[in-house]
């Protein structure tokens, strides 16, 4: 049988073999030479990106459809769990996947001494991102979210003697573990309503009902949870505090998978379950504020940081907003453009997150200003960095600018012009503000940073490295390069094959989803036109680029601007440093903002459906 | 099953997050988490309950029902729900023990190491 039965074995896999390795090396890990531990979740992960890559290409045919236990449907009515894996699904778990294994071979000299549980954590979290990606069940979701959650608490919270690790890690959990519990009231409310937790069962019990108080409740409940994950504002504030204390090859898998992951569970609800009862014109534009919102706060704390990974971890808000905004069109092409979009950003920030780690084993700080020319010596890692950048702005032919190209040709057929102005300012503010740092601490351009500059409000880059390095050994550039390399190829490929644009056709029709699951056979999708460069979004990649020259070059010498352009800086400032100090690192005011989105979704949802 | 039940889930998540919000001690968030968290117990439970009705146990072998049970799904998810919040639970409180150990502190206003 095409599609349907056939493989079925295979999702289910996916999840199960970095559990049992995980198990194994909590077992036997205190016994084991280094070079053992290292080896076999190294080893397990690149099994299960080998396994999804197999799995990516079946569901190019049709989805792969896995009833748990065989408790298949009978008379279109199932008691049973379902795993459902299309395109999407399958492409972020062999990202997650390819992720974990580069990570995992970058930790081999990352860290000097590390036991057994890191990796043991690493494959767990794996194992939640994979089952997150590829159930087609709702309550399951929940169970994934929080497997997923609990590792990465764990791992950002590794470095116990660190405080602020453990401060952040702390954050981390209470705002997410908080947004899980809203998401599980709401998939309690659906079963409620309709008796059924499987997205294809409560899709079909909810199409074409009339949309009531409680319908909307449990969306935007159900999707509390996935915003938080996906650090979509202002559900946001967890995500810079967990990326400037977690391990650099952590924040690899945080800024890579998880939160595209998370706007990922909001959308794959959305048209699964939700999309034959709400009407689609409200929920665009309620992602599209939400994700106009993030893209810009996102990008203007970006430019203003000096820690490095907090700089990149707001550059990840910015990206996730862009990546909600493309998703939020609600067509195929504007989803065609976040896939390729998130799939070139997650090598693009992976390879400079990596670097950030290199650069704090090297000289035992991640502080922009006092790295400030102690990298001249440094042969590939400025070109690396460099490039990294320039991938982030959007220089094409990197994966990260056709996906930002077709999103953008997306809004504005769509008739939302000024959304490719944002994507063009964002991107180019956060390449610019990356591309200053490579300026500084490699070229030495600029004049040098005042020291004690640090405000009250500002968080600077001082950290404690893990191991201190001579050099930068093979198992730590290897991956950077294979990332970098890997956002070239999606640019490339993605430009020729039309295999975006049918992953995004299967993403966008539910029906095909629901007739694949409740019958197993395998449904057709028809996309419509394969996704390329065209003129257009050439020249906005190119300004976008243009964009982060600017923005580097004045980063550098803002100094000497703030002398001669003093009165403008001092307007701009006031608000800068709201929004700063809104960054509070308190975790009862991110809680606060919370519920403030919680109700703000709500009004956006709810309110235009009140006659 | 009155409005009674949902009306203590709903003031319970109320109850929990504005506990965070006001907390000035950081093994005090993490008890408020849990009782957010319960809150999604009593709304799952409150949602499978019926007046009058039975545990969903049958004899064996099993036969059709005859009397009204409650909902056995319901049950096993805050059955889960208990085995997430013990993990979740516990894991923060180690940290919070950590964070006490290193700064002798609990104060979140006191923590002044993540900023802007």
């Amino acid at each position: 049988m095409p599609g349907g039965t056939a493989f079925s074995w295979l999702p289910p896999t996916t999840v199960a073999v970095p559990i049992l390795g995980a198990a194994l090396l909590l077992a036997v890990g205190r016994w084991l030479p280094r070079w053992l531990t290292d080896a076999i979740p190294t080893a397990v992960a690149a099994g299960i990106t080998v396994l999804t890559a197999c799995l990516l290409a079946r569901t190019a045919d049709g989805h792969v459809v896995t009833w748990s236990g065989g408790w298949r449907p009978t008379h279109g009515f199932s008691v049973g769990i379902v795993m459902v894996s299309d395109p999407v699904g399958a492409g972020a778990a062999l990202l997650s996947a390819a992720l974990a294994t580069l990570a995992l071979l970058y930790s081999w000299k990352y860290f000097e001494s590390v036991e057994a549980h890191y990796h043991a954590l690493v494959l767990l979290f794996l194992a939640g991102m994979q089952g997150f990606a590829l159930t087609g069940d709702l309550f399951d979701m929940f169970v994934f979210f929080e497997l997923m959650g609990a590792s990465a608490y764990a791992l950002t919270g590794m470095k116990v003697e660190d405080p602020s690790a453990l401060q952040g890690a702390l954050n981390f959990g209470i705002i997410n573990s908080l947004g899980a519990y809203l998401t599980l009231a709401g998939v309690g409310l659906l079963y409620a309503r309709t008796g059924n937790l499987g997205m294809p069962q409560l899709h079909q019990s909810l199409e074409g009902r009339p949309v009531d108080a409680l319908v909307v409740a449990a969306f935007v409940l159900v999707l509390t949870g996935f915003l938080v994950k996906g650090a979509v504002a202002p559900f946001h504030y967890w995500l810079d505090d967990a990326h400037a204390v977690a391990p650099a090859p952590v924040c690899v898998l945080f800024s890579g998978i998880m939160v595209p992951l998370g706007v990922y569970g909001a959308l794959r609800v959305y048209w699964i379950v939700f999309a034959g009862v709400l009407p689609g014109a409200d929920i665009r534009r309620a992602f599209l504020v939400l994700g106009v919102i993030s893209a810009l706060v996102g990008a203007v704390m970006c430019v203003g940081q000096r820690h490095i990974k907090r700089l990149l971890a707001f550059s990840t808000i910015a990206h996730a907003g862009l990546f909600l905004c493309a998703l939020a069109l609600l067509s195929e092409d504007g989803t065609a453009g976040a896939l390729l979009y998130v799939a070139g950003h997650a090598g693009a920030k992976a390879a400079l997150f990596l670097l950030a780690g290199l650069l704090l084993n090297r000289f035992g700080s991640v502080d922009e200003h006092g790295l400030y020319g102690r990298g001249r010596s440094e042969r590939l890692m400025p070109w690396l960095w460099v490039l990294g950048a320039l991938a982030l702005a959007g220089l094409p032919p990197f994966g990260t600018a056709l996906g930002k190209a077709i999103s953008e040709e997306a809004a504005i057929k769509g008739g939302d012009w000024y959304l490719s102005i944002v994507f063009v300012a964002v991107s180019g503010l956060t390449g610019g503000a990356v591309l200053r740092v490579a300026a500084r601490i490699y070229l030495g351009l600029g004049p040098r940073p005042r020291e004690g500059e640090a405000q009250a409000f500002e968080s600077t880059g001082e950290e404690k490295s893990e191991a201190r390095l001579r050099s930068a050994p093979a198992t730590m550039v290897v991956p950077i390069v294979a990332l970098l390399a890997g956002t070239l190829v999606a640019g490339v490929i993605g430009g020729s094959r039309s295999a975006f644009s049918h992953a995004a056709a299967y993403f966008t029709q539910p029906g095909a989803y629901v007739h694949a699951a409740m019958t197993l056979t395998a449904g057709t999708v028809s996309s419509v036109r394969q996704p390329n460069w065209t003129g257009l979004g050439l020249g906005l990649g190119f300004v976008s680029v243009a964009v982060a020259l600017v923005t580097a070059a004045a980063g550098v010498y803002s100094s000497v601007l703030a002398d001669r352009l003093a009165p403008l800086v001092r307007v701009g400032s006031a608000p800068m440093r709201v929004l700063r100090q809104l960054h509070s690192g308190h975790v009862g005011d991110y809680v606060a903002w919370l519920m403030t989105g919680v109700a703000v979704v709500g009004a956006l949802v709810g309110l235009p459906l009140v006659r | 099953m009155s409005v009674y039940g949902y009306l203590v889930a709903f003031w319970l998540v109320l109850a929990g997050s504005f506990g965070i919000v006001r907390s000035r001690d950081l093994i005090h968030s993490v008890v408020c988490l849990s009782v957010a968290q319960s809150g999604t117990y009593v709304l799952l439970l409150s949602i499978g309950f019926q007046t009058k009705a039975t545990p969903p146990v049958y004899g064996s072998p099993p036969s059709t029902p005859t009397r009204s049970v409650t909902d056995p799904v319901v049950q096993a998810m805050t059955l889960t729900d208990v085995v997430v919040s013990a993990t979740v639970t516990a894991l923060l409180l180690a940290m919070a023990v950590q964070i006490h150990k290193r700064h002798g502190t609990l104060d979140p206003d006191e923590l002044r190491a993540l900023r802007g």
